[in-house]
């Protein structure tokens, strides 16, 4: 668990200098993402324990966006402000986003399959 | 007896332990209710968390910041398992290698689509300039969403809460709007879960399946990457 860790932070740092030596307008952890993804490519396999302790934190993946979003009772008035165009706008573009996205990737790998048929 | 009571408070209201503590308790409370429920996306364990936190903060008087304070070494461990979506993300290398065409043409649409069409939304309504801003990077995960704003002349921290809103919202209804579109290809349900929804819609395509899930992980990071450089681009040419 504390080796897995360590890596994992270890990948996080290394994004960080990258994005900063780099300039890149990304977050630290995404570049850290694709690094233990190379990572993990070059060495051909997930070592079980990282696999393991990966598994404990994702499963609680949830609670670690509770503390940002709590951030809500913050803007209570601005958002109760302007309540009707925000709510129309996460709903509105929300369902649009996840019917076109679904059906277009749905759609690309049936042909994909029906091209290796 | 209450003068105690009242120091204890005094004291605890200010330590970084009631902020975590609470957090823990909330989530584990979430969780208990979510099982019980049946697992049903009505019940997602961040929205049932956040109102328990937030409801009790604000009963108390209890400041936001004082609240953060102990909740950011929660909040920290978002970067280390940001990271760790690269494991199952490998684990989908066969998958990926025969789809990452399609996954990068629909992480472009999709990207463009969730913000253009948010942007559009609201304005058509009257939202404000500032509201407009804050909105164009919401289906991102925080941080990027909050740097992309910062860029553009939004307001960060109401960039994280359409972001949260977003997330939740897409999270809760995502699989019956799936179900409606006929979506059953695990890869295309997590991807578009992970496109509109960001790390909240991702935490319900892993409840759906391993694929949907790794799916949704590496449409974080695209659409991340997609927003960030595109929608800087598009505002400055709109100017």
């Amino acid at each position: 668990m504390l080796g897995s860790l360590t890596i994992l932070l270890l990948c996080q740092l290394a994004g960080e200098v990258v994005v900063r030596l780099l300039g890149l307008p990304l977050p630290g952890p995404v570049v850290g993402m694709v690094i233990l993804f190379l990572g993990l490519v070059i060495r051909g396999r997930v070592p079980t324990t990282m696999e393991q302790s990966v598994r404990a934190i994702l499963g609680n993946f949830a609670l670690l966006f509770i503390p940002a979003s709590v951030g809500v009772m913050v803007h209570l008035a601005a958002i109760w402000a302007e309540i009707l165009p925000i709510t129309a706008a996460v709903l509105g573009s929300t369902v649009a986003t996840i019917v076109v996205a679904g059906r277009l990737m749905q759609a690309l790998s049936r042909h994909k399959r029906e091209d290796a048929a | 007896m209450s003068g105690d009571l009242t120091s204890i408070w005094v004291y605890l209201s200010t330590s970084p332990l009631l902020g975590l503590t609470s957090t823990l308790l909330a989530y584990q409370a979430a969780m208990w209710i979510f099982e019980r429920g049946g697992r049903s996306p009505l019940l997602n364990p961040i929205l049932i968390s956040v109102s328990m936190i937030a409801g009790f903060l604000m009963a108390t008087g209890t400041e936001y910041r004082t609240y953060f304070d102990g909740a950011q070494f929660v909040h920290f461990l978002l970067g280390p398992a940001t990271v760790a979506l690269a494991v199952p993300l490998y684990n989908q290398l066969p998958l990926l290698r025969r789809s990452w065409a399609a996954v990068l043409a629909v992480v472009l649409v999709g990207a463009l689509m969730a913000g253009g069409s948010a942007v559009l939304i609201a304005w058509a309504m009257g939202g404000s300039e500032k509201i407009l801003l804050s909105l164009a990077a919401k289906s991102v995960t925080i941080p990027i969403a909050m740097g992309v704003t910062e860029r553009i002349g939004g307001i960060p921290s109401l960039t994280a809460v359409m972001v949260m809103l977003t997330g939740v919202f897409g999270a809760v209804t995502g699989g019956w709007i799936l179900d409606m579109a006929r979506v059953r290809d695990q890869a295309a349900r997590g991807l578009a879960m992970g496109i509109a929804s960001h790390g909240i819609g991702t935490v319900r395509a892993l409840q759906m399946s391993e694929t949907a899930g790794a799916f949704g992980g590496l449409a974080i990071g695209l659409t991340g990457l997609v927003t960030a450089v595109l929608v800087p681009l598009i505002h400055s040419w709109i100017r």
